[in-house]
């Protein structure tokens, strides 16, 4: 068993004589401090002055020590007490707990071992993995407790005063904000509790698929071909079937665009509330949000939630935790039914209507407009622009693999609006020709970044670099609390095998995955920095790329 | 009614030179509030006073005009939600005008009391065309007893900028008259550039006289900050994209917009610089950075 021991100078001593026994596999590390650090600390407990780190820090450890000291106490008790019914037990531990009491008493700041990984590289006897990670968890958990009534017992008139600074702070801060928590796949932590959760949730988790770039293994990467829904049985108990459609239609691409997803989305709310009745003894606002939970786990599986189906469900949540307890069944359906209308109509709707008519008065006779990708606000504010007879021609920018620009040229050309088709390598050929770059957003980060397509930032760069005027237009629905200066931390990685081409019979990559050597990357998303946007266009007016912060505190002032 | 009033507006500017065009404006908005009797609802006042504001923009068409004219607006409909009735609500709006004048007439001062002490002895200045701002500015540093130099230039087609140096040599300042083809050849002596504006728009830029984009541009080149004063009165509800987007109404003389018919032949009076050009504005709310300026607009406006 490999264990490490943090002990105080003083008791170098005796520890000396337990490590030359041969069979206590332990390793001391020895504290260098000062003499009588013991007696200063409890000295300056008693004046009642702030310690310092440093022995703060050896308090923690003390603590820390004494309750490894009782847990090993317990251990042995309990050890001694299996001994006896059971003769068969793993050499090490009897060796060990009998040794452990002969160290124990002798120093009286008690070294403790400690599991941990060591230094000292003996075979790790087989002990089970789960015992020593369970004892710590406890340990911390109990520390943190006792630190917890430490603290409180030392400020005089705690309670009292722990609420009045509560209070103020509460008026200061009303809307507590809590930022969606960034993926960490590579993480097994928190892979680990990821999948305690869905477990709980009955909800199969979705496998990665395909080797990752290593500066996005942080990130999930599925295949469409292995979607959610395989993993479910069917009838399913769990998630309604309309959740379960939602999520297949997300995981294959059918839904896809930021306002499409939403709308989705809210649909699908709606037939869930229609269908759901309050279990008895329950109340309809805390359990409808309770069932909510599973359905939103599981539409994150098959596909990562948007920042606009964030902001969609934390609004949902809030209707439904405000209705009133007295309030009927059919009464607080129909009215969450009306919310959800009313959000779509006011959020989604009037907001194209009110940033067409911004927009319209930027778009003057004459102009050479330049789209990327399939937005579909943009598309609205150029159909608009034209049916109030605007003169201008349309440059539609594509990428690969998705060629979204297809889906917006087929509309626009189908307006009557005079269009030209081009990849996106050759956007420094046709900028000089370009009088305006309009940009759609999938969301607006709080410091003032704009999260788009990937492939969008480029396109703002260049035009940045020919002086053209690179427009966004976004809904206030999608502004987001997160904030981000770079693409890596939180993105999106599609599937891999959509880069693979057939062209004249072969496909090319077919085989990637034979290839050791090669990754194929898919992102979804980037980040565009705000000096490469000139303007924002926004249900709110026309504002600049840096006043986005400012908003998002005027409308939770509002809120 | 309406040229009488027009008429005010005019006595207003020539017996003050002083006053800037949008105090004198919203004096007169205020005047057509106390003696007009014929309005019957708020919506009918305000149909008149919006009516009253594009005559007024006719009359002079300059920026600051207009922006004065939306503030008063805008101050109307917020007084207007708080006293449903009409006379109740005449007699409130008046007093708050009052109010309201009393405090923009004090913010130039404000602005100088700013900006002066950006000045620093010795300090080599260079500023653009006439601009009372920048002439209550260079004042107060001077009362400060900082000795300061300062190049204007001369800010063709009306040659504004000779008047400027006479009245600051009037004020025993140093000053020497350059060509505006010359800014580029002055930039490396200066230390800093100051203006005026006659609009601050929504992006943080600024409409200035025509020839101001360039010496931001070249301040730029030679890393020298470039200062904007301005009144928060002139703050506007414009956003430019580029030169070309300003508005037509505003690029030329009133007088010029009636009497020709192809304003392609003419040659504009202003021109937008943009936001990434200027270092800081001094106004009365405040020394703001140009991304500010939204800040205050939306707190304004929204």
């Amino acid at each position: 068993m490999k264990r490490e021991s943090i002990v105080p100078a003083a008791c170098a001593a005796v520890t000396y004589t337990v490590l030359c026994h041969p069979h206590h596999h332990t390793v001391f590390i020895v504290l260098t401090d000062g003499p009588g650090n013991k007696d200063d600390i409890t000295r300056s407990k008693n004046e009642g002055k702030e310690l310092s780190k440093e022995e703060k820090q050896r308090l923690r450890k003390q603590k820390k020590q004494q309750k490894k000291q009782k847990e090993r106490k317990n251990e042995k008790s309990e050890t001694e007490k299996e001994k006896t019914p059971v003769s068969l037990l793993p050499p090490p531990r009897p060796v060990a707990t009998q040794k452990a009491p002969s160290a124990l008493p002798a120093p009286a700041s008690a070294p403790i071992p400690v599991p941990a990984s060591a230094p000292f590289h003996s075979s790790p006897a087989p002990s089970p993995a789960d015992k020593p990670a369970k004892s710590k968890a406890e340990l911390k958990a109990e520390r943190r407790a006792r630190q917890e009534t430490d603290r409180a017992a030392k400020q005089p008139g705690s309670s009292s005063s722990g609420i009045k600074t509560k209070v103020p702070l509460s008026e200061l801060n009303p809307v507590v904000k809590r930022l969606p928590e960034h993926v960490q796949v590579d993480d097994p932590a928190v892979v680990k509790r990821l999948a305690k959760k869905l477990e709980r949730q009955q909800i199969p988790l979705r496998s990665d698929y395909g080797y990752k770039v290593s500066l996005f293994s942080h990130l999930h990467q599925y295949s469409r071909k292995a979607p959610l829904t395989q993993q479910l049985s069917i009838p399913s108990t769990v998630i309604h079937p309309s959740i379960v459609r939602l999520g297949l239609q997300y995981s294959q691409g059918i839904v896809a665009g930021s306002n499409a997803r939403s709308v989705a989305l809210l649909h699908a709310f709606k037939q869930v509330i229609r269908d759901y009745t309050t279990p008895p003894n329950e109340e309809l606002s805390r359990d409808l949000v309770n069932k909510l939970k599973p359905y939103i786990s599981f539409l994150n599986q098959c596909r990562p939630l948007s920042a606009s189906m964030g902001n969609a469900i934390k609004y949902i949540k809030k209707e439904i935790s405000n209705i009133p307890s007295q309030c009927k069944e059919e009464e607080a359906k129909t009215k969450l039914l009306t919310c959800i209308d009313r959000y779509i109509e006011e959020k989604i709707v009037l907001a194209a209507k009110a940033i067409s008519k911004y927009a319209i008065e930027k778009i003057s006779d004459g102009d050479v407009i330049l789209v990327y990708g399939c937005s579909s606000l943009v598309n609205n504010i150029l159909c608009e622009a034209f049916e109030k007879s605007r003169k201008f021609r349309v440059i539609v920018v594509d990428s690969r693999p998705r060629l979204e620009g297809r889906e917006a040229l087929r509309r626009l050309v189908q307006r009557g609006i005079s269009c030209t088709y081009v990849l996106i390598s050759a956007l420094s050929y046709i900028l000089p020709e370009v009088s305006k770059v309009f940009l759609g957003a999938h969301a607006l980060l709080a410091n003032g970044y704009v999260m788009s397509r990937v492939g969008t930032s480029q396109i703002a760069l260049v035009a940045r670099t020919f002086n053209v005027p690179v427009l966004v237009c976004c809904e206030t629905y999608k502004f987001c609390e997160k904030v981000q200066t770079d693409s890596f931390v939180s993105n999106e990685l599609d599937d891999p095998d959509d880069l693979m081409v057939t062209r004249k019979g072969k496909t090319q990559l077919e085989n990637w995955q034979d290839v050791s050597s090669l990754g194929l990357l898919n992102l979804v998303y980037d980040v565009t920095p705000p000096d490469f946007v000139d303007l924002v266009i926004t249900d709110l007016g026309m504002i600049p790329c840096t006043s986005v912060p400012v908003v998002l505190r005027v409308k939770n002032l509002d809120q | 009614i309406k040229d009488k009033l027009v008429e005010y507006f005019r006595t207003q500017v020539r017996q003050d030179p002083e006053v800037p065009s949008a105090v004198a404006a919203i004096r007169t908005l205020l005047e057509f509030l106390k003696r007009d009797q014929t309005g019957e609802t708020i919506l009918g006042l305000r149909e008149n006073l919006t009516q009253t504001i594009r005559r007024l923009e006719e009359a002079d068409s300059s920026v600051a005009v207009s922006s004065g004219g939306e503030l008063f607006l805008r101050f109307i409909s917020l007084t207007s939600l708080e006293h449903p009735d009409l006379s109740q609500c005449k007699k409130v709006m008046v007093e708050r005008g009052e109010l309201f004048l009393k405090k923009i007439s004090l913010s130039r001062s404000k602005v100088a009391k700013l900006c002066h002490t950006f000045i620093k002895d010795g300090a080599k200045i260079l500023t653009h065309s006439s601009s009372r701002v920048v002439l209550k500015v260079l004042e107060s540093a001077a009362a400060d007893k900082k000795r300061f130099t300062v190049y204007v230039t001369e800010s063709q087609p009306d040659s504004a900028g000779r008047q400027m140096a006479d009245k600051l040599q009037n004020l025993n300042i140093p000053v020497t008259v350059v060509l505006d083809a010359a800014v580029g050849y002055i930039m490396e002596k200066v230390d800093l550039v100051i203006v005026g504006a006659e609009g601050v728009v929504e992006s943080g830029g600024i409409i200035n006289k025509i020839g101001t984009y360039q010496l931001a541009v070249c301040s730029k080149a030679h890393n020298k900050p470039f200062y904007v004063v301005a009144e928060s009165f002139k703050f506007v509800r414009l956003y430019p994209l580029n030169q070309q987007d300003v508005p037509e109404r505003f690029k030329y003389k009133a007088d010029t917009l009636k009497a020709v018919e192809d304003l392609a032949e003419e040659h504009p009076m202003i021109d937008y610089t943009p936001p990434s050009l200027i270092t800081l504005l001094f106004t009365d709310l405040g020394v703001l950075t140009p991304s500010a300026v939204s800040d205050e607009l939306i707190k304004l406006y929204l």
